[in-house]
């Protein structure tokens, strides 16, 4: 079992960034007056002369950043998941994604987790703004390695990606000796036959400590981690739904536009099971502690068992 | 610049005129008035000031343009076509089912085209990104942007206004093309603008104020440009909305409406004539 780290991923992220920086001369990093909190700032401190603070203009920001990569630079653009996603997202659109441009997008403090801000810095809506644009990578790390493995890939794949980070720190459930990381690739961390869980981002390790907690009674749940929401990984969908009958999908995210329309858009046209959808049912979030918020939404392992519980009982 | 030069200028700015009224004919749609407006300074920018090779549109040390208001490349789509970037031909497809010249600067289809635009005020960012990396990495091209005058009410500009002066960009060149006109009427009318010059002023830059349709003028703010250290220029060029075709000149419903046939003859007939004259002169 490897060492457990509890770290948020957008520090994870900071911390990618600069150990990327070292090679790759052609990283320049952009943020919104929330370096401290993006935890850009990590590689502000390493790299000041490639790190631009662009003040509380996220527009600008976006678009500076389509001028850089048209210039040959790997820009990364960071500030919270609500401003980075929603603000900007024309400029996302128009600026960055239309002409391919090699601009990588970070989203802090995404999902309900962001905690005592409450609504209007709660983004459950950036996973389906970022899907619905033509190209768009969007991925959500679940971990601390994970995220690591993951900017990596961001960095080497020439062209746009929105990566979301969290700003709550949770324990880490992936091995660095064995983790491996492909893009656009599910990755099974539970097998089962009973019903299959995907989860996506800060959620997962919770529904795996769900799906565990249900093997002492006889439920084998497969469980999926979505590491990225686009393209997805219509593979292990399909197979899934052909094997094991039914879908729970598991995300901090509105379920509309997320992860749970993602899968139901693979299952729709490869082999239709019912998919039972966690997450944030198209309400806004409130302020309070990030736990309890998890909690709430239904979104914490004894939530997810009972939930599991319940399909596999309905489908017997 | 001598007198035979600067009626080089204008014969080919007529002639991106020309361009402009036949794309907008054939594709039955765009932007004829700010294509007018804006044609005499895409001609001084591509003959005269940016360092640029229409055979290697895509070389590193290039001075860049970015069209900041989009709908007016029409002109400069007859610019870079009389440049020899692409064939002139191009302009009779424009807007056509799989053409290179889209309704909007595409940087993907297009050789000559560095940034694609069209959603008001996001070219002027984009230029400042180029600007900030020509400076990272210490190379002396230049970067240009036109900007509209109704375009400068996009809340951007500001932004990026602010960034260019923060970041000391003294290799970014900001024109305004100031015709006077938007879609809804003038912008006097409709969300004014002015005093523009105290503005940029305000925001860090050095302003110069100019006849846009005037060739030693735009010459010498650009010569005053290169010579501007710690700040970035921004020219306002007063210009006339649909300039050289006369019954299109001042005119708000030549903004985004195409000309029929007769009035593309009609058009055509007149900047012919205009190109005739400067050619018996020289």
């Amino acid at each position: 079992m490897a060492e457990i780290i509890k770290k948020a991923t957008r520090e994870s992220f900071g911390e990618a960034l600069c150990e990327l920086a070292k090679d790759n001369k052609d990283i320049v990093v952009f943020d919104a007056d929330l370096a401290a909190a993006t935890k850009t700032s990590i590689f502000q401190k390493e790299y000041a002369d490639r790190f631009f603070d662009c003040g509380i203009a996220e527009g600008n920001m976006i678009g500076v950043a389509a001028g850089m990569a048209a210039a040959g630079k790997i820009p990364v653009a960071a500030s919270f998941a609500m401003f980075a996603t929603g603000r900007a997202f024309e400029q996302i659109r128009n600026s960055v994604a239309y002409p391919e441009l090699n601009v990588k997008i970070a989203g802090s403090h995404a999902g309900i987790s962001t905690g005592e801000d409450g609504a209007t810095h709660q983004c459950v809506e950036d996973m389906g703004i970022m899907r619905a644009i033509p190209g768009m990578v969007v991925l959500n790390p679940a971990d601390h390695w994970e995220m690591k493995a993951a900017t990596k890939a961001a960095i080497e794949y020439n062209g746009p990606v929105y990566i979301r980070l969290g700003r709550l720190a949770i324990d880490s459930f992936n091995d660095p000796e064995t983790y491996s990381f492909e893009l656009g690739k599910g990755i099974t961390l539970h097998e089962g036959s009973d019903v299959t869980v995907i989860a996506t981002g800060l959620v997962v390790n919770e529904a795996l400590k769900a799906v565990k907690e249900l093997e002492a009674e006889g439920i084998n749940a497969r469980l999926i981690n979505i590491h990225t929401i686009k393209p997805i990984d219509r593979e292990i969908i399909t197979k899934a739904a052909k094997e094991t009958g039914r879908i729970i999908t598991v995300e901090e995210h509105n379920v509309v536009g997320g992860l749970a329309d993602a899968v139901c858009q693979v299952v729709a046209e490869e082999c239709p099971v019912k998919v039972t959808k966690i997450g944030v049912q198209d309400t806004f979030g409130f302020s309070g502690p990030a736990w309890e918020l998890l909690d709430k939404f239904g979104l914490t392992q004894p939530h997810i068992a009972k939930v599991i519980r319940d399909v596999v009982a309905e489908k017997k | 610049m001598d007198s035979s030069e600067i009626k080089q200028l204008k014969i080919l700015a007529a002639k991106a005129r020309q361009g402009a009224i036949l794309g907008t004919f054939h594709a039955k749609s765009g932007h004829p008035g700010g294509s007018l407006s804006a044609a005499d300074i895409f001609t001084y920018l591509y003959y005269k000031e940016m360092k640029v090779d229409p055979k290697n549109p895509k070389w590193e040390d290039r001075d860049r343009f970015v069209l900041s208001k989009g709908h007016c490349c029409p002109s400069l789509y007859a610019v870079l076509a009389l440049k020899g970037y692409f064939d002139w031909d191009e302009l009779t497809r424009l807007r056509h089912v799989g053409a290179m010249l889209q309704g909007h600067p595409d940087m993907k289809r297009t050789p000559g085209i560095d940034m694609s635009t069209g959603s008001l005020g996001q070219g002027v960012s984009a230029a400042c990104g180029m600007a900030l990396a020509g400076k990272l990495d210490n190379k002396d091209y230049r970067v240009y942007t036109v900007l509209g005058d109704g375009e400068v009410e996009e809340g951007q500009v500001w932004e990026a206004a602010m960034f260019a002066a923060h970041n000391k960009l003294d290799n970014l060149v900001l024109f305004v093309d100031q015709n006077g006109l938007q879609i809804d009427g003038a912008v006097e009318d409709v969300a004014g603008i002015e005093p523009l010059d105290k503005k940029f002023e305000a925001f860090g830059f050095e302003v110069i104020k100019i006849d846009g349709h005037d060739f030693e003028q735009i010459k010498s703010a650009l010569d005053k440009a290169r010579t501007v250290k710690g700040k970035p220029t921004a020219i306002l060029a007063k210009t006339v909305k649909g300039k050289g075709v006369s019954f299109m000149e001042n005119q708000v419903g030549w903004h985004g409406v195409a000309p029929n046939k007769e009035q593309y003859e009609a058009a055509t007939a007149e900047l012919e004539a205009q190109i005739k004259e400067l050619e018996g002169e020289c």
